[in-house]
């Protein structure tokens, strides 16, 4: 293989293929190393753990027999399955309506109720499950005091503190993700393909049912699919709601066993069925959406009218509003009221505002300001880590440069399957202990952030590469420029635009991440979510409103960079990768 | 000495052979087209001449040296060519100057020398006065000449272009023709170029090789190949043809509705059915039977298309079954179900395999 080829007469007497053979190599293997640390090492830690003795270390199933030994551990399982399936269910009675809507009718403000969606995208559920606490507390709700103000009773009948309010708050901060799949599959429906419909004799409802609706199915389940998995995997709502509502889901359920003392074994253990639900369901919604029927669609559209509701769009418009004013309107008067507040209570008046809560927050809490700071210098560091790995590895899958290049592709969407609150509990288990002892420190949140979000950075890097001819690098390459040029002078100013729109799809959401961070933040490493959330727990809900306030507006200026860079709409179309 | 030398080139993929047993030899300064159907393995060869793609045998040495062999490949940057691809491949985070100056700049040329190299040659491609634009503000035509002025002002030792006309509409690929033929004559870079269609191969090249299936079916000259195709697949798929399936009969080969003195014919001693192409444009449509050597024939017009240049017939001979196409000047008007008499040189009928 090494036999150095015979060199034209200006070329040196080196072997070029040898060296160019060992640089990919050096490559790869630094790749390997840094997905092993990232990916590999935490999942397997987290399975071996959950065999491990705490003790001696030695094989065992107690931890399996301590997590579900008791009644109350396993009916929190079935409380998060319920959880999930009514929650997707009724995100699908937000969102289908609307998102048909949206992208195939006339309804008017389409781009405003684009806009809402957004708004409520970019809301933690923290933050929404906040508001609705205001909201919807039993006695002092403002909808129950509003309800016994008008209907003269005594309390009113909403409470948020029930398994239905939970329901509801997850449902209203997920939906987004049935919008974001269904109004991608219906924009791809050409009305060419209804007209066919048309032609051949089927009314308006029948093409609908058996032309329309069928081709987007998959896409609508596939939405449903990730909501049902959000609603499972998060930590927060429930832990606000679902707590003082005494009843436990996994995620709650988890964070007891990580309380003191830290039974990370039992938790390792009871966190497989939410792993292994996820990796289920992700490989159904994956078949879902890659059927053949639905690749058709990705062709050629043809033209798209929209429909004519005629009066009934101000019906539909109606809808979207109410919808928009539950998850966005209403929640956020109210967390502006708090901010603003002495006292939230006390409702709107003039003698009521005040700016000490942010004044508090921002200048005289111990760690409310150096939280928001952790927040995005952790998020950051994480986001460009991320950009760096999911590049390097969507350059080396997409040219074949090394063999098995498609295994590091596969490594990089692997933590798209692993829940934030389990994905804490593998590198705790991989890193809190000796050698490295990373518990409490930055790195451990870095590193579980850049994870968490590795495969958003990795489909997008591979977008833009994949969007890139490869005869662009061999034009460098035949006019005497190697490889590595190519990627300085033609590939890197390319993608600058998508890899900054990598980079920000990573870092919003770091910036708000709890599941992963409330199981591994130490004393000094407190970030903002982290932060809200304990305010919760104290009822501090005027500070905590100021505080979830300044993370929204920072995000605002990151938002308005991204869409001048790859586009409006930039959020909703490629977080669903 | 030859340029460039292919040696019984082959490439698999798998147990697929994509070429198979390719030789060929360049001349310095000779413009050779790789002519034939998608799949025919010609976009791999060119891409093992620029070192992109490893033979799985063989060996390919330019001025002598071996640059490719199933060992041991030259990579690309140090083989001193330049392509021109299909998609044309301009930078578009560069401007049209920095584009052209690209190959120069690696090269390590001054940048004085580099500014006069790079204005001269978009005089030559006539793009002078748009060195400063960047891709996207110009047109499909435009960018072609920067990818052409981009892979000539380096002087390369070969020159390779990849379907460069694919993309462009018909008048424009018509003219870019002429363009690539006259820069070669001007710079006279030894050429290989790629391509499915026939005219282009045809007004470009000195020499074709037309290529089916990873195998070379005939190299030569355009003229040559049009007039003496030795396949039936070179005959059918340069230019339209007429397959005569003949049988041996005594003195006569006997074909379809009509037989010929088997003297008068090539190859007329096989046994077997024997196989002749007969060009649309080599037999002569009449109303009277004249004297003469060629073959008459009576026929009847069995169909007729009006093509603006030309009338594309279909003469059926009496007593034959299948119709002849014949190609006429626009002018020869017979209509159709009138009788004919088919005129053939028996000397334009083709034998091929």
């Amino acid at each position: 293989m090494a036999i150095s080829s015979p060199a034209l007469p200006t070329t040196a007497a080196s072997s070029p293929r040898t060296r160019a053979w060992d640089s990919a190599w050096l490559i790869w293997i630094a790749i390997i190393a840094i997905l092993f640390f990232l990916v590999v090492s935490p999942f397997v830690q987290l399975i071996a753990t959950s065999f491990r003795s705490a003790d001696s270390g030695a094989f065992t199933l107690t931890n399996y027999a301590a997590a579900y030994g008791r009644e109350r551990y396993v009916e929190a399982l079935f409380n998060s399955l319920e959880l999930g399936a009514a929650a997707a269910l009724l995100a699908g009675v937000f969102a289908v309506p609307l998102a048909w809507a949206v992208s195939r009718t006339n309804m008017p403000c389409r781009g405003l109720v684009r806009m809402l969606v957004l708004a409520t995208f970019i809301t933690p559920p923290y933050t929404g499950a906040v508001a609705w606490i205001l909201l919807a507390g039993p006695n002092a709700g403002w909808l129950n005091k509003l309800y016994a103000f008008v209907m003269g009773a005594d309390t009113g009948p909403f409470n948020i503190y029930s398994f239905p309010g939970l329901v509801f708050v997850i449902a209203l901060y997920s939906y987004p993700y049935v919008f974001i799949f269904t109004s991608a599959a219906l924009e791809l429906v050409s009305s060419e393909m209804e007209d066919a419909a048309n032609i051949l004799g089927a009314g308006a409802w029948r093409t609908m049912r058996r032309v329309t609706l069928p081709l987007a199915l998959p896409a609508i389940l596939g939405g449903l699919i990730i909501c049902f998995l959000e609603a499972i995997a998060l930590f927060a709502s429930p832990a606000m709601i679902a707590i003082p509502a005494r009843f436990n889901v996994v995620t709650t359920q988890l964070f007891q066993f990580f309380g003191n003392p830290v039974r990370v074994e039992v938790a390792a253990a009871y966190a497989m069925p939410l792993l292994v639900v996820t990796i289920l369901l992700v490989v159904i919604q994956r078949l879902l959406t890659r059927r053949k029927g639905f690749v058709a669609l990705t062709g050629k559209g043809g033209e798209r009218r929209p429909i004519a509701l005629g009066r009934w769009r101000w019906v539909a418009l109606g809808y979207a509003l109410f919808v928009a004013s539950l998850s966005v309107f209403l929640p956020y008067l109210f967390l502006l009221q708090a901010a603003f507040a002495k006292a939230w209570g006390r409702g709107f008046s003039l003698d009521n505002l005040s700016l000490k809560n942010f004044r508090f927050v921002l200048f005289e809490h111990a760690t409310a300001a150096h939280s928001v700071l952790n927040s995005f210098l952790f998020g950051g560091t994480a986001a460009t880590l991320g950009v760096f790995v999911a590049l390097g590895v969507a350059y080396i899958v997409a040219r074949r440069i090394v063999p098995f290049a498609g295994l590091l592709g596969f490594l990089c969407v692997a933590p798209f399957v692993i829940p934030g609150v389990v994905l804490a509990i593998g590198f705790y288990s991989a890193y809190a202990p000796p050698p490295l002892a990373l518990y409490g420190t930055a790195w451990i949140m870095i590193l579980a952030f850049t994870t968490r979000f590795l495969p958003i950075g990795y489909v997008n890097a591979n977008a833009a590469i994949r969007s890139l001819n490869p005869e662009m690098e061999e034009a460098v390459r035949v006019l005497g420029g190697s490889r590595l040029t190519a990627v300085r002078r033609v590939v890197a100013p390319l993608l600058k635009r998508s890899l900054l729109g990598a980079w920000l799809l990573m870092f919003i959401p770091a910036t708000r991440e709890l599941s992963s961070a409330i199981f591994l933040y130490g004393p000094n490493t407190k970030v903002v979510s982290v932060m809200i959330f304990d305010m919760s727990e104290e009822g501090n809900f005027e500070y905590l409103a100021a505080l979830a306030l300044i993370l929204q507006a920072l995000t605002l200026p990151l938002l308005w960079i991204g869409q001048r860079a790859i586009g409006r709409d930039f959020m909703l179309r490629r977080s669903a990768a | 000495m030859s340029k460039l030398v292919l040696r019984n080139i082959a490439r698999r993929y798998g147990p697929v052979e994509a070429v198979g047993d390719f030789s060929l030899e360049l001349a310095k300064g000779e413009f050779v087209s790789l002519l034939g159907p998608s799949g025919c393995g010609k976009t791999t060869t060119l891409r093992m001449i620029a070192g992109f793609v490893p033979p799985s045998a063989g060996t390919i040495e330019m001025d002598g040296l071996p640059i490719s062999s199933a060992e041991s490949v030259v990579p690309p940057e140090r083989r001193r060519m330049s392509m021109i691809f299909q998609s044309y491949a301009i930078w578009p985070n560069m401007t049209v100057g920095e584009n052209v100056g690209f190959g120069l700049q690696v090269r390590k040329f001054p940048r004085a020398e580099i500014e006069r190299k790079v204005d001269r040659i978009l005089e030559v491609v006539q793009l002078g006065a748009l060195k400063g634009r960047y891709p996207a503000e110009l047109s499909g035509g435009q960018q072609q000449r920067v990818a052409l002025a981009r892979a000539i002002v380096v002087e390369p030792e070969v020159l390779l272009l990849d379907e460069p006309l694919s993309n462009l509409d018909a008048n424009l690929r018509e003219e870019m023709r002429f363009e690539i033929r006259r820069l070669h004559d001007e710079f006279k870079i030894t050429t290989v170029y790629v391509t499915h269609d026939q005219s282009e191969a045809m007004v470009t090249s000195d020499r074709i090789v037309v290529m089916n299936k990873g195998r070379i079916e005939q190299v030569d000259a355009p003229q040559v190949l049009y007039a003496r195709p030795r396949s039936r697949f070179v005959a059918g798929f340069i230019g339209r043809t007429n397959f005569l399936e003949g049988t041996r009969d005594g003195g006569d080969v006997r074909f379809d509705g009509f037989s010929a003195p088997a003297a008068a014919v090539e190859g007329a001693n096989g046994t077997g059915t024997l196989l002749y192409s007969l060009r649309p444009q080599a037999i002569r449509l009449t109303r009277e039977k004249r004297q003469g050597p060629a073959l008459a024939i009576e026929a009847t017009i069995a169909g007729r298309s009006y093509l603006g240049e030309y009338w594309d017939y279909q003469a059926r001979p009496l007593g034959g079954s299948k119709a002849l196409r014949v190609s006429t000047s626009p002018n020869t008007v017979f209509e159709p179900d009138s009788r004919v008499w088919l005129e053939i040189d028996p000397a334009a009928m083709v034998r091929v395999e």
